[in-house]
């Protein structure tokens, strides 16, 4: 398995391709249409984080030392984001989750959507998937 | 100033409307959240700090005299705007919901007890149903809602089935802030006074596009925001009439409010004083003055032509478009278009249109309960002001035309 920095440098590999905002955001349009994230039992209140703009869910389960997540968005840009976040840290350890520097989302120009003053639930989401990781790391 | 529109030379008059935005011009829809403001109301607030800046009402030295002269001056430029009979009607504060938040706090302990009912609507903004719904359960009145008519329109007879001699405010939106819908206010503020009550009007969207005359109206409360009507942040006005404010008590304690104070017992200032405790927004006074300056210079029915235009042209064109709903359909209304695309999440639209240089919002515009109705979590809006021209609404069309292909 690929490490988290290892996964980032792909798909910063694979963003440089882009030289047209609308073939970015065509692609992350794509990637949201088809991921089916996560699982229609999850989709409930309990795994919701409310954004102002768009919602988020997310669930998390931890297999062979390993922590696996599914996530869903009611906005497709968002659940494009989603999708390569869930790429980046999904099967990895606990500890490589709580400690990983997401540079990727700098690189490939989408901090605009993860900036802590933007409301659309992707903030939460990432230190959500943080703390699932580091208080499994630490227990 | 002779009263004058000339839309390119109008565009000049505002610095941000020539900046960048993702590499294209931009393009800002989005003024019923906020306008921006001309180069007379920034120079305002410039010059306030480097010539005049002093604490009002109370330094017998000129920098102080000074700047209470500029204050009041404000005042009375907004007493003209909403044509009050007094300036000691007018009152500073920070904006429409502090507003309504005074309102809701000094009449609500003057004249609201268990049993009475408010009366407002199911278009409202957030800041014009809480501070009510906060105000029932601290005295058990009873908060009522008047429906809306699925084109957005107030519903009139559900306004008349519940008015009543109960009734003791009506609190009302002059503009509907997520879509655009003008209230008949002025009858409806008749109907309210035949049954003995109140009304306030919540004229935040009103106010950037055509002019009011709170007389005529016979509004018994009107309050607007001095950053919708190319005024800084921080300052609006609360318009009352004379004998309310002055049966009302006091809002907040502090200095300034007050006529003479022991610790046995304290009496209160005057109008406008009585409501302004400690030092106001001198340079939000100062800078609003100039903005409402700047509407006064104004033609108003050129002005209003021209938001019509646009109005018109970006919803004839929106109409074009495969899979676009406009939301808010009634007759009357200001220049704000509300609109949903189908299969598409509002945030995947708005996020489209910034990334080519177009502002509007997206979300439920703090109007939960019309969102609610309409079922949708949200709408895009885009809402023009005086300085837009029919270049924006054009590039406005494409770019959503854009979105709409990319989404579908």
């Amino acid at each position: 398995m690929a490490t988290i920095n290892q996964i980032q440098d792909e798909i910063i590999e694979e963003f440089s391709f882009f030289d047209q905002w609308m073939d970015k955001y065509e692609y992350m349009i794509d990637l949201g249409k088809k991921l089916p994230l996560i699982d229609s039992a999850y989709k409930t209140d309990g795994h919701l984080i409310p954004g102002c703009q768009s919602q988020v869910w997310l669930h998390a389960e931890s297999k062979d030392g390993l922590i696996h997540f599914s996530a869903d968005s009611d906005a497709i840009i968002t659940k494009g984001i989603i999708a390569l976040l869930v790429r980046v840290l999904s099967g990895q350890s606990a500890q490589a989750i709580s400690e990983a520097d997401l540079y990727f989302i700098e690189e490939i120009g989408l901090s605009q959507h993860l900036s802590p003053t933007r409301s659309n639930g992707l903030v939460s989401m990432v230190q959500q998937m943080k703390q699932i990781g580091f208080s499994l790391a630490s227990s | 100033m002779s009263a004058r529109f000339d839309i390119d030379a109008i565009r000049l008059d505002f610095p941000i409307l020539h900046r960048e935005v993702n590499g294209r011009p931009l393009v800002y829809l989005d003024n019923g959240a906020t306008t921006q403001k001309p180069t007379t109301v920034i120079d305002a607030i410039d010059g306030y700090y480097r010539r005049q800046n002093s604490n009002v009402h109370r330094g017998v030295h000129t920098l102080s005299q000074e700047a209470t002269t500029l204050f009041e001056q404000a005042r009375e430029q907004a007493r003209q705007f909403l044509g009050a009979a007094h300036a000691h009607e007018v009152l500073f504060t920070k904006g429409t919901t502090d507003s309504i938040n005074l309102v809701a706090s000094a009449f609500g302990q003057q004249f609201i007890k268990a049993g009475d009912e408010i009366l407002i609507s199911a278009m409202e903004h957030h800041a014009n149903i809480v501070p009510w719904q906060m105000l029932c359960e601290r005295t058990g009145a009873v908060l009522k809602v008047i429906d809306i008519t699925p084109n957005g329109a107030l519903d009139m007879a559900s306004f008349g089935s519940l008015l009543n001699k109960k009734t003791k405010l009506l609190a009302i939106s002059h503009v509907s802030n997520a879509l655009g819908i003008i209230n008949p206010v002025a009858e409806m503020i008749k109907q309210a006074h035949t049954m003995g009550a109140k009304v306030l009007v919540d004229g935040a969207q009103a106010a950037p596009h055509f002019a009011v005359d709170v007389q005529a109206l016979d509004a018994d409360f009107y309050t607007f925001s001095g950053h919708k009507v190319f005024g800084p942040t921080g300052i609006g006005i609360l318009y009352g009439k004379e004998a309310l404010l002055n049966a009302m008590p006091p809002y907040q304690g502090g200095g300034n409010m007050i006529s003479k104070v022991t610790f046995a017992k304290t009496t209160y200032n005057e109008l406008p004083h009585k409501f302004e405790p400690g030092t106001p927004n001198i340079a939000g006074g100062v800078g609003l003055s100039a903005a409402l300056k700047y509407m006064q210079g104004l033609d108003s029915a050129t002005l209003q032509a021209h938001e019509h235009t646009l109005l018109k042209t970006a919803t004839e064109g929106l109409e074009q478009i495969a899979g676009i709903n406009i939301i808010g359909t009634a007759p009357d209304k200001a220049s704000v278009i509300s609109f949903l695309l189908d299969g598409a999440h509002p945030f995947d639209v708005g996020t489209l249109l910034d990334q080519q240089g177009i502002a509007v919002r997206t979300g439920h515009h703090c109007c939960q309960p019309l969102m609610d109705y309409y079922q949708t979590p949200g709408t895009v809006r885009a809402s023009f002001s005086l300085y837009n021209n029919v270049a924006d609404v054009q590039a406005f069309l494409v770019a959503t035309q854009r979105a709409a292909d990319m989404l579908s």
